[in-house]
């Protein structure tokens, strides 16, 4: 295994929430959204997310509730499949495969074999015109299940799924295109059109942009792009229909929904509010407002209790009936050009980047949870398009993460720039950073580079900025201290103004030891002396202005790397002051590892970018991977593992004390790995979270009780109770076969053997060393294969099987557990290959 | 099209009274706050056939119809009254003794009238042939009754008052129901509210419509609340039912009319539901008065615009019927003009002004605007005496003589004019008893002769005297001795020839030299809204509230050839869809092919020489003419040229060959002199 080992990008979170609607269970515990290619099951009461559903290779389109049995989920993916899920263990049911690119699925709770998806016409890649058919779910036996019987419903219609609807008792369905409501009638086979006039009077758009059915009575809503909303009735008679409108919003309805019981009607759109319409009435509105920015979905729960929002900043809140915010599942924020880069927070080691207008986002890649929002602007942000916002353009934090400087700027015209530098001191006691020192107008001009000094090896240890601008400066900001006889404070002042013949300064850089500081004006970097502040040496390698700059680490300290405007990729030895090597290569992104010498260059030439990880004092690079996206890599960041990974390839060894991520041009966060999709996804919180929010069902108490009884009597008879638990759990056979689904288990036969053999082990862990270490790489090689249903839990256990265990093995004699040892080495790893 | 030099008059300060009810029944009656009286055609035509001038005294709060065609109504004096239809005017009054009466309605028998009083009290009348009598008081109560309505059984009566809505047992007299109408729940509950509007509805459900904006749905039986709509921040003011039941529509103080319509929950099943559905917004005052016809929701405000607004879903198809329709000015001549003196003569509801128009020496190009050496002058204020209102009024074309008309008298009088300006006036004394009551007046072409228009189809022929006197000369009677009034004159500029049309469409021809009957025009079933003669060729041109137009020869008595061709090929579809009456006509006298036609909208020039026009090409085709080269208009040029730069027009007359007199009344300019209108937050202000 170990030899096929090979590096892929994957992508790593981050993806989109909002991109449909999201559905909630029965009981409105669990929240199923589908995200990238993968739908996502959250707890609404902790906002964990407890399984991911994999299986698609494209795009999920829509999900949607089993009508027949509320345990399964239907998930449709622009893969061409219709995929039925048991969402409470994640296990994928059966799949259809239709063979068209899904844009929606809808399922009623009428018929149980059939399914209503929205296809492209033709299955045309560009087609412009999209249709509703009917596609029959057989009940076949069999994973995957062929269904390519589709009959056609509605013609040229929206692909968006907010934009058809299914009405009372599936009695009919309407679907909205443009400035025409259509409504079939499945029972009278007929198709009723209502068109709106195309005029806009006094601002008005009567642009269709989403409907939804009244649950109970023949009502259809309707959202307009002009933010009205029309209500119609009687649309059973083609000439006699009619309509009222209600008119709230002012810029266009993202979406309406119907409460279960049809009594309230809530709407969404641009300006964030949720309004609840009470009794479909306009005189009876409720509004929830501030929910942060668009509201591009809503979903209620099928027992009442709560609706959700989708945002564009890639949030879902959960909100209760009553209209009070209960749980906010919040993504990762993408906006539309992340400015600050990728920054590590050292403390956290979250990925720190622009988040919301104005905040600066820490981003937990491990467990795909933004870890929290932090307001640098401290502004209101104001809805209006053409407004120019402050935006956050620089962030960077000091090497042990206790300061935090940020750049914001403003630019109405090109001459009047707002520009102020903020510092921010990490509060042990709050902890989160708070301002220390606020510097209006740090610079004249636009500031293209700031960096802390790292103050580890430095003896006095004066916390050190230096920012590099536009108008040919570099400024070095330190501490000073400012305490008053009551109050400790401390503050930052500038230290020192460096410039070079006035050229614009592009970038600055410490050395691993903050000895020396190397600033680069156009075609020229400088080197100066960290103590003294004075120019030490110059580089230069013309033509080309320098566009990164960054210096060797650990024993390749001795070495400044930069990269030109011209593609090429310099390496200046700082000992004898002279160009080591060059190369061109057309590198758009420098980022060294902070924990070894390892350097990552992206390079860009053609299409698709380049990654080349190499170190500065070696000739060949470490590892080349081509093609890692198409266009190009915005920015990319080493993040240091919490724990050193096991890289089987010396080559891939770059991978296994930090991992790189970069941003794709469309805003896509990608990383490396060489463990195959299935391994990836492994982190332990989440099997705390599934244990915490299992339903407590009358069987998980039986079970429980039982289990409790029983470890109480362990307790008196042997005294060792953490021993025998630890035992049981961890034995992978015992665990492999306990919650892997019982349908896919080979017969019972064939599994006794290794079940007794995976029970002797732990008698063996007290008595014999050796077998225990053989039993230790064979649990370790186990757990390797095991695949991702990491959903152990200790409900399934079976009490019997410990009391089994308990009387069992005193038995057993030397011969049979000799016997039983050779049973235990034959080869099981055919569980893996399920 | 013809160049004229255009008088473009805007200091005719007229305005329109406000709406105050609506009544419909054989036709829709509608009362204005001023006391007038007009009715509008049953066909949704929008053409108000006849009109009782008002009176200062009365208010009329409510009208209704009752069995037979009869229109009573009650006003603030405390008088009920009955309205006759043919000679226009009050037939008789009767005191109802319960102070100013707010409400009328007659039972679904038209049998019996229930009035509501300041007082409290309902009182019932009954209608007997000739006269109504006072048959019984119900239950008497405080607050002013304002609004009523029967139930279909006639056992039964809602009424409305302030903070309540009773339920009266007619045959008793009892109240057996009394709900209490609530402001609001939060505001206090010192306001009072009041119940503008009641319907009974057969099945026993009471709507009404308060002061707080609401609409309700009551069960009379229980006295119970069954659906309430808050309708509007202000009050709802009005409200009326279908005959079906099955829609409703209320008016609001905002100038909103919202429609509500009883329709199905789900298909199939009996429940049903009252759902508000359309909204219109055509005024800008309190609405208060609205009907619902069969086919449209009738609306009438105080910016004294009735708006007729046809429900598409009943209606089968586009057409002339399927137009809105806004009244805004009485389709009567408010203006006349003495074409030789140039002025012009405004009536006013209860006084006449006289004014001089300006003059220019310049000259100009087409489109330029000349400037004025000499400012048009107000010459001349006359005050009619007793409380009554001018029904009509004229101007001799010389200027000479000036002649009115009140519901109960005329009044003539000799005019001294000496460099345009007025030197003396005189009023005629001793007119003779037998010309009223008037309901038109016309001087012919030479001013020697004025015709009175009078009831029962007769004319009036009356010789002008010097200086200062008159003799009444024949009168002309409808051969087929109508009881009608006569509605429309037009004399022949020779003379010899005078027209007159009566309300019930007839047009007859009569011949001043032997002052006798010459024919009959045939009849046509759509009221007449403007007559002409023809200067050259003695051709009587008809103008219809169809917009159907009519040439008739009057020497051959047989409608012309190009009326026949005009009748074949038909009139142009947007011709048709006009939503107001032609006004008046008139002849260019250098092209006799050529007559000048105006509605409100629009001027139009209509010459017969040319090719109609089919639905295919545009109708309004001006611009487009104006764009392309001389040859090439030729082959595109139809009858109809129209201009729609003067709006909205009152008058057009024609002064000399090249000279043209336009009377224009902005609406802006009424609106300003309107009260402000009820504060509306506008998003985005």
């Amino acid at each position: 295994m170990v030899a096929q080992e090979q590096l892929r990008v994957v992508r790593c979170g981050g993806s989109k929430l909002n991109g449909s609607r999201a559905a909630f269970s029965a009981d409105a515990k669990y929240l199923l959204c589908a995200t990238g290619d993968f739908v996502k099951v959250y707890s609404t009461t902790t906002e964990e997310c407890i399984h991911i559903l994999q299986g698609h290779t494209n795009l999920v389109t829509g999900i949607q509730l089993n009508p027949q049995n509320h345990l399964q989920l239907y998930s449709c993916s622009l893969d061409g499949t219709i995929k039925l899920w048991d969402f409470t263990d994640g296990i994928l049911i059966k799949t259809f495969v239709v063979g068209y690119k899904i844009f929606a699925f809808y399922c009623l709770a009428g018929s149980d074999d059939s399914g209503f998806v929205i296809i492209p016409k033709n299955n045309e890649e560009a087609s412009d015109s999209f249709q509703l058919a009917l596609v029959r779910l057989t009940k076949a036996p069999g994973q995957e299940v062929e269904t390519k019987e589709l009959s056609l419903i509605l013609d040229d219609i929206d692909y968006s799924p907010k934009c058809t609807a299914f009405g009372r008792e599936g009695e009919y369905v309407a679907s909205v295109r443009g400035l025409h409501l259509r409504v079939y009638f499945f029972k009278k086979k007929k198709t009723h059109s209502f068109p709106l006039s195309a005029r806009t009077v006094k601002g008005a758009n009567n642009y269709f942009t989403c409907v939804a059915c009244h649950p109970k009575e023949d009502c259809i809503a309707s959202g307009h792009k002009d933010g009205k909303i029309r209500l119609w009735r009687n649309f059973t008679h083609k000439k006699e229909y009619t309509f009222s409108a209600m008119h709230w919003h002012h810029s266009a309805v993202m979406d309406l929904a119907f409460t279960v019981e049809g009594t309230n009607l809530l709407s969404g759109g641009f300006e964030s509010v949720l309004v609840q319409w009470r009794d479909v009435s306009e005189s009876k509105k409720e509004f929830l407002p501030r929910l942060g920015s668009t509201i591009e979905h809503i979903s209620v729960s099928p027992d009442g209790t709560l609706c959700c929002t989708s945002h564009t900043e890639n949030k879902i809140t959960i909100i209760q009936s009553n209209l009070r915010v209960s749980a906010v599942i919040q993504g990762l924020v993408k906006g539309s050009s992340v400015k600050t880069g990728l920054v590590v927070d050292p403390r956290t080691k979250a990925l720190v980047l622009n988040g919301k207008p104005g905040h600066l986002q820490f981003f937990c890649l491990q467990s795909d949870k933004q870890l929290y929002s932090l307001d640098i602007v401290q502004q209101e942000y104001i809805n209006q398009a053409g407004l120019s916002q402050t935006d956050l353009v620089k962030a960077a934090f000091s090497a042990q993460g206790n300061w935090l400087a940020t750049v914001e700027q403003r630019q109405e015209k090109e001459s009047d720039l707002e520009l102020q530098m903020k510092l921010w001191v990490y509060d042990e006691q709050m902890q989160s950073f708070k301002l220390s020192t606020r510097v209006n107008m740090p610079h004249e001009d636009h500031v293209t580079a700031l960096c802390f000094r790292d103050t580890d090896g430095v003896e006095d240890g004066i916390p050190t900025l230096v920012t590099a601008a536009k108008d040919g400066r570099f400024k070095v900001w330190v501490t000073v201290d400012e305490s008053d006889t009551d109050k400790q404070s401390v503050g930052w002042i500038c230290d020192f103004v460096g410039s070079y013949h006035n050229y614009q300064a592009d970038n600055c850089c410490f050395s691993e030891d903050g000895s020396l500081l190397a600033v680069s004006f156009e075609e020229i970097v400088t080197v100066w002396d960290s103590e003294t502040w004075d120019l030490k040496c110059t580089f230069c390698h013309p033509p080309g202005k320098t566009w990164s700059l960054c210096f060797g680490r650990l024993s390749c300290s001795k070495y400044l790397l930069g990269t030109t405007d011209h593609g090429f990729l310099c390496c200046w030895n700082l000992l004898n002051c002279a160009l080591e090597w060059s190369t061109q290569l057309g590198v758009i992104v420098l980022q060294p590892d902070p924990l070894s010498e390892n350097i990552a260059a992206v390079s860009c030439i053609s299409e698709g970018s380049d990654l080349f990880v190499f170190r500065p004092n070696e000739p060949r690079p470490l590892c080349i991977q081509k093609n890692v996206c198409r266009g190009k890599v915005q920015c990319a960041v080493f993040i240091p593992r919490n724990v050193p990974e096991t890289v089987g390839s010396e080559k891939y060894q770059w991978l296994s004390r930090s991992q790189l991520y970069f941003l794709t041009e469309t805003q896509e966060l990608m990383t490396f790995s060489t463990k195959s999709p299935e391994m990836r996804l492994t982190p332990s919180s989440k099997q705390l979270a599934s244990e915490e929010s299992l339903p407590m069902t009358p069987f998980y108490v039986l079970l429980g009780k039982h289990r409790e009884q029983q470890q109480l009597k362990m307790d008196a008879d042997l005294g060792k109770p953490v021993v025998h638990s630890h035992s049981t759990q961890s034995s992978p056979a015992v665990k492999e076969l306990l919650h892997t689904p019982a349908h896919v288990l080979p017969s019972a036969t064939f599994l006794c053997s290794i079940f007794i053999n995976s029970l002797l082990i732990s008698k063996e862990n007290k008595s014999n060393g050796e077998v225990a270490n053989e039993v230790e790489m064979e649990s370790e090689k186990a757990e390797d294969e095991s695949d991702e249903d990491i959903d152990h839990t200790a409900m399934e256990e079976d009490p019997k099987l410990t009391e089994f265990w308990g009387e069992m093995t005193p038995k057993l004699s030397k011969s049979q557990e000799k016997e039983l040892r050779k049973i235990r080495k034959t080869d099981f790893s055919w569980i893996s290959a399920l | 099209m013809g160049e004229f030099e255009v008088h473009r008059v805007r200091f005719f300060a007229f305005l329109p009274s406000g709406v105050r009810c609506l009544a419909r029944g054989p036709a829709l009656a509608l009362a204005r706050l001023d006391g007038a009286l007009e009715l509008y055609g049953p066909t949704a035509s929008g053409f108000q056939e006849k009109a009782i001038p008002g009176h200062e005294a009365r208010a009329t709060q409510a009208l209704s119809w009752a069995a037979g065609g009869r229109l009573f109504g009650a006003d603030l004096g405390g008088d009920v009254a009955e309205y006759d239809l043919q000679k226009l005017r009050i037939k008789y009054t009767v005191d109802g003794f319960g102070g100013p009466i707010w409400s009328l309605a007659a039972d679904p028998g038209g049998t019996r009238l229930a009035i509501g009083c300041e007082d409290g009290s309902v009182k019932l009348f009954q209608v007997l042939p000739d006269k109504i009598q006072f048959e019984r008081s119900l239950d008497q109560q405080k607050g002013r009754i304002l609004s009523l309505s029967w139930h279909v059984s006639g056992t039964r009566i809602v009424a409305g008052s302030i903070n309540h809505l009773r339920v009266y047992n007619v045959d008793s007299g009892r109240i057996v129901q009394r709900i209490r109408v609530e402001r609001r729940l939060l505001s206090s509950h010192r306001r009072e509210c009041v119940v503008w509007g009641v319907a009974f509805l057969s099945d026993g459900t009471v709507v009404s419509a308060d002061s707080a904006g609401k609409v309700q749905f009551w069960d009379a039986d229980k006295g119970t609340l069954l659906e309430t709509h808050p309708v509007s921040s202000s009050a709802v003011l009005s409200l009326a039912v279908s005959e079906e039941e099955d829609s409703l529509v209320v008016g609001t103080s905002e100038g909103a009319v919202y429609q509500f319509q009883l329709l199905p929950v789900k298909r199939g099943s009996t429940e049903s539901r009252w759902v508000r559905t359309k909204p219109f917004q055509h005024h800008t005052h309190d609405v208060r008065a609205v009907a619902h016809s069969r086919t449209a929701l009738i609306s009438g405000g105080l910016d004294a615009q009735l708006v007729i607004r046809p429900l598409m879903e009943k209606m089968h198809g586009q057409g002339y019927e399927a137009v809105l329709r806004k009244v805004t000015f009485p389709h009567r001549r408010l203006v006349s003009c003495a074409r030789k003196a140039r002025l012009l003569l405004f009536q006013f509801p209860q006084h006449l002004e006289l004014w001089r128009l300006g003059a220019t020496n310049a000259a100009g190009r087409d489109g330029e605007v000349l400037p004025v050496s000499r400012d048009p002058e107000h010459l001349l204020q006359l005050k009619s005496k007793g409380p009554d209102h001018i029904c009509c009024s004229c101007i001799s074309p010389c200027g000479g003589w000036i002649a009115y008309a009140t519901a109960s008298r005329l009044h003539l009088h000799r005019l001294q004019l000496e460099n345009g300006s007025v030197v003396a006036i005189q009023r005629v004394p001793k007119l003779p008893k037998l010309l009223c009551p008037v309901y038109q007046l016309l001087y012919s072409a030479d001013s020697s002769r004025l015709f009175v228009a009078s009831d029962q189809g007769s004319v009036h022929v009356v010789q002008l005297l010097e200086p200062g006197g008159c003799k009444h000369l024949q009168t002309l009677c409808s051969p087929s001795g109508t009881a009608e009034a006569v509605q429309l004159l037009a004399v022949s500029a020779d003379g010899d020839w005078l027209a007159a049309t009566s309300s019930d469409w007839a047009i007859n021809i009569y011949s001043l030299q032997q002052f006798k009957h010459h024919c009959t025009v045939p009849a046509y079933n759509c009221p007449v809204t403007a007559i002409a003669i023809n200067p050259a060729t003695n051709h009587l041109v008809i103008a219809h509230s169809d917009q159907q137009l009519f040439e008739f020869s009057i020497p051959e008595r047989e409608y012309t050839a190009w009326s026949r061709g005009v009748q074949q090929h038909g009139l142009h579809k947007d011709w048709l869809e006009r939503d107001t009456p032609i006004a008046h006509i008139a002849f260019n006298p250098r092209q006799p092919t050529q007559l000048l036609l105006h509605d409100t909208h629009m001027l139009c020039i209509l010459d017969k020489s040319l090719p109609l026009p089919d639905d295919n090409t545009p109708l309004n085709n001006q611009a487009f003419l104006k764009q392309l080269s001389v040859k090439a208009r030729r082959g595109h040029a139809h009858a109809f040229k129209i201009c729609k730069k003067y709006q909205p027009l009152l008058f057009m007359d024609l002064l000399d060959e090249d000279c043209l007199v336009v009377v224009e009344r902005p609406l802006t300019d009424i609106q300003a002199q309107l009260p402000p209108p009820v504060q509306q937050k506008k998003f985005g202000t």
